[in-house]
């Protein structure tokens, strides 16, 4: 037994990723990309087959309350339906699976947040062990800051390596109309900055975004039909690694390098990488876990460093590769998404044009 | 059914309590885990993804626990899913274990429902402030209650049907040794003197909050024979999985008997190749939080035509001695850990085609289907399980 069906990225959209989008709910922030993603292909809710999003109640502030945003997808009449409490990678996966599963032929999925009410940071130390992390509040920024500490400590890269990392990525996103954060100051520049939480500075830090994406993905002669360069899914995989940070390497994220050899990135040369990196010396981990060659074009859209929507920034990732493969700009991607402090939960996925 | 097969191999549950003090949230999803592989024959070694649901993060205080919990559930170095999708998610995040089998990708995968709901209080929890809902309802009974009024409407059923239903699944109850309300003493006086909660709703047609959890183990075709071999117990093979959705309000939306629910049973029924329901399905484990809930979803899963549903309900057809034993569990009316309560009706249905359901086992069940719905009755997950191979 294996999954047997070919299926593709065939549209992709997404909301500006700004700041604060304090005059829209959340419903009124995601329906545009929902609906540009059905629309560039001709599509509309019922000719998809399968409909499934991520987001995440801590961070909207209300229990349930994705069953509000169902309505930006015009679920009338009935749709098949889900919703995961995890980043809208993972909902790609799940519609992956209903399709290998025969249950559908073609799937919608989106992802969004609005972390900008909250006291980001802080409300993300929920997500640790209620028992021994949790009463001590360390927010998401300490927490990395604890990781990069340990890698600067085993001499695997230094606070200029890093600062090098947020000049790329930011430099990058001057050609990503939808990033936050376009274009860097010198690493010098930075690297004058004062320490947010030690050793890492703003920039080693991504930024709080209110944004989202939507996808709609397609088996088989669908795929054809509604894309002239479907970007095939070729191997998709997640994994977890251990919650007790203080027994785990923390320069290490195993759990992305078996995804990795589950989902075959080493099968064929990767020409480009999206990398769900938050933090800019968890790209390094990211890709050395990966195995990618020095010559791969890592994150063209600036990252999770230039725009970091919680929920959605995976599943961006993922958008990112599937957007360059169609464009020809690329033949073979592999994108990653990440869960979980500390690069805990890792999904991975290679893309391919054809 | 998908493209290949899938069979429930292993169940196990905790016993359902207003407070589980004992034991933390780790703890008590791996007490129903290790039941679950117990049944199965297998260990977490054995297991190739771990898929679990819980309903609002809230409840326990805790965001998106999966991470947290990867150890607890043996799932270091494995897949590890998180599913949501209100009330009804333990019935959806079984219907998302089985895609990880019927797509190919895994042989054996244990899926988790549970709900510490002692942690807080879900029925405020329940009651959204603005902006998110006008001010208007307190907790589901207070959303609901409206929808059952409307239904006693429409149908000029009497008004002590929903006595008949909490009589019944409390009765039942008491076969079950996991259940949450054990009330030896109830009768259909004390229910219809109980206080009035949420007009039509009475105190005791109401589902509890409750603690618990629980766990299944799908496993392929060669997963479930290998299991069957080792323990004896036959699988429950899994004839067919639906979900639907719909929105909260829509132009034309009728709450009382929802489409998505018609629906999700048209599907899943056609995929099990069922053709009358009445006849062809052995029992049904329900979705019922309030009593009223069984004649409408007898109705609206298609068992007897609209109207009708509360005379089943009154001739005793629902009973474990009638011809459609509805909730012989003793249903969400006597055990509610939301976020397991979907998965229960799910496993309840494997456990009677397997034989499993001790003292309140139905004799030659071969074909038993599961029930859940969640949000504003709205969301809606079925599976069909039978003893033959689909």
């Amino acid at each position: 037994m294996s999954p047997s069906r070919e299926v593709a990225v065939v549209s992709v959209a997404q909301t500006p990723q700004r700041r604060a989008a304090t005059e829209l709910s959340e419903v009124e922030m995601i329906q545009p990309a929902i609906y540009q993603a059905l629309d560039q292909i001709g599509a509309t809710i019922a000719d998809i087959g399968f409909t499934v999003s991520g987001s995440s109640d801590y961070l909207a502030g209300q229990a349930f309350s994705f069953v509000m945003t169902l309505d930006a997808v015009g679920a009338w009449p009935p749709i098949k339906e889900s919703h995961v409490e995890m980043d809208g990678a993972w909902a790609l996966y799940e519609a992956w699976l209903k399709i290998q599963a025969g249950h559908a032929d073609t799937a919608l999925i989106y992802s969004y947040s609005k972390a900008s009410p909250g006291d980001l940071p802080r409300v993300l130390s929920r997500q640790l062990d209620p028992y021994y992390y949790g009463p001590l509040w360390p927010d998401s920024i300490a927490m990395a800051g604890l990781q990069a500490r340990a890698m600067i400590d085993a001499g695997l890269i230094t606070e200029a390596d890093m600062a090098e990392i947020a000049q790329r990525n930011r430099d990058a996103a001057l050609s990503n109309p939808f990033a936050q954060i376009q274009g860097s100051a010198s690493v010098d520049e930075l690297l004058s900055q004062p320490m947010m939480s030690d050793p890492l500075r703003r920039h080693d830090c991504p930024p709080i975004t209110d944004g989202g994406v939507a996808m709609v993905i397609a088996a088989g002669d669908t795929a054809r039909k509604w894309s002239d360069r479907p970007a095939w899914i070729r191997g998709i995989d997640h994994r977890v690694d251990s919650h007790n940070f203080g027994a785990r390497d923390l320069t290490r994220a195993p759990s992305i390098a078996i995804a990795a050899e589950k989902a075959g990135v080493s099968a064929g040369k990767v020409d480009v990488a999206e990398l769900h990196a938050p933090f800019t010396h968890q790209e390094l981990i990211v890709r050395t876990e990966l195995g990618l060659a020095d010559d791969v074009l890592v994150n063209p859209s600036g990252g999770s460093l230039a725009a970091n929507p919680m929920m959605a920034a995976g599943l961006l990732r993922i958008a990112e590769v599937a957007n360059r493969i169609s464009a020809g700009t690329a033949d073979r991607g592999v994108a990653h998404a990440t869960s979980g402090h500390l690069l805990q939960q890792n999904l991975v996925c290679v893309l391919e044009g054809e | 059914m998908g493209a290949n097969r899938v069979a429930v191999i292993g169940v196990g549950q905790t016993k359902y309590t207003a407070v589980r003090g004992d034991v933390s949230m780790p703890g008590l999803i791996r007490e129903a885990a290790f039941r679950a592989l117990e049944d199965a024959h297998l260990t977490m070694a054995d297991i190739d993804a771990v898929v679990i649901g819980k309903a609002p993060d809230f409840f326990e205080g805790m965001m998106m626990p999966e991470t947290y919990l990867a150890e607890a559930l043996g799932a270091v170095g494995k897949p590890l899913f998180r599913v949501h999708t209100a009330g009804s998610v333990g019935g959806s995040t079984a219907i998302v274990a089985a895609s990880h089998v019927e797509s190919g990708v895994h042989d054996r995968v244990l899926t988790i429902g549970w709900q510490q709901q002692s942690v807080s209080e879900a029925m405020w929890a329940l009651s959204f402030p603005i902006p998110f809902q006008q001010q208007l309802v307190a907790g589901a009974g207070g959303y609901f209650a409206p929808f059952i009024r409307e239904y006693m409407r429409r149908s000029n059923a009497p008004d002590d049907i929903g006595i008949l239903v909490a009589l019944k699944d409390r009765l039942n109850a008491l076969k079950n040794p996991f259940a949450h309300l054990h009330e030896p003493d109830i009768t259909f006086d004390s229910i219809k003197e109980s206080f009035m909660l949420w007009e039509p709703i009475r105190y005791s047609e109401t589902c509890p909050s409750s603690d618990g959890a629980f766990a299944m183990v799908l496993g392929s075709e060669s997963a479930a024979e290998a299991s069957a071999a080792a323990s004896g117990v036959r699988p429950a093979w899994i004839h067919g999985t639906a979900m639907r959705s719909e929105p909260a309000s829509a132009s034309g939306r009728d709450q009382i008997t929802p489409q998505a629910g018609k629906d999700c049973a048209a599907d899943v029924y056609a995929q099990a190749g069922i053709t009358n329901p009445r006849e062809q399905i052995d029992m049904v484990e329900m979705y019922v939080p309030f009593s009223w809930y069984e004649p409408m979803w007898l109705e609206n899963l298609g068992f007897t035509p609209e109207g009708e549903g509360w005379k089943m309900t009154e001739s005793g057809a629902t009973q474990m001695t009638g011809d459609l034993p509805v909730n012989c569990s003793g249903g969400v009316l006597s055990t509610n850990p939301i976020g397991a309560s979907g998965m229960i009706r799910f496993g309840e249905a494997a456990m009677q085609v397997r034989g499993q359901a001790g003292d309140h086992q139905v004799d030659g069940v071969n074909t038993a289907l599961g029930h859940a719905y969640g949000g504003a009755a709205q969301f809606f997950a079925m599976w069909v399980v039978g003893s033959e191979k689909p």
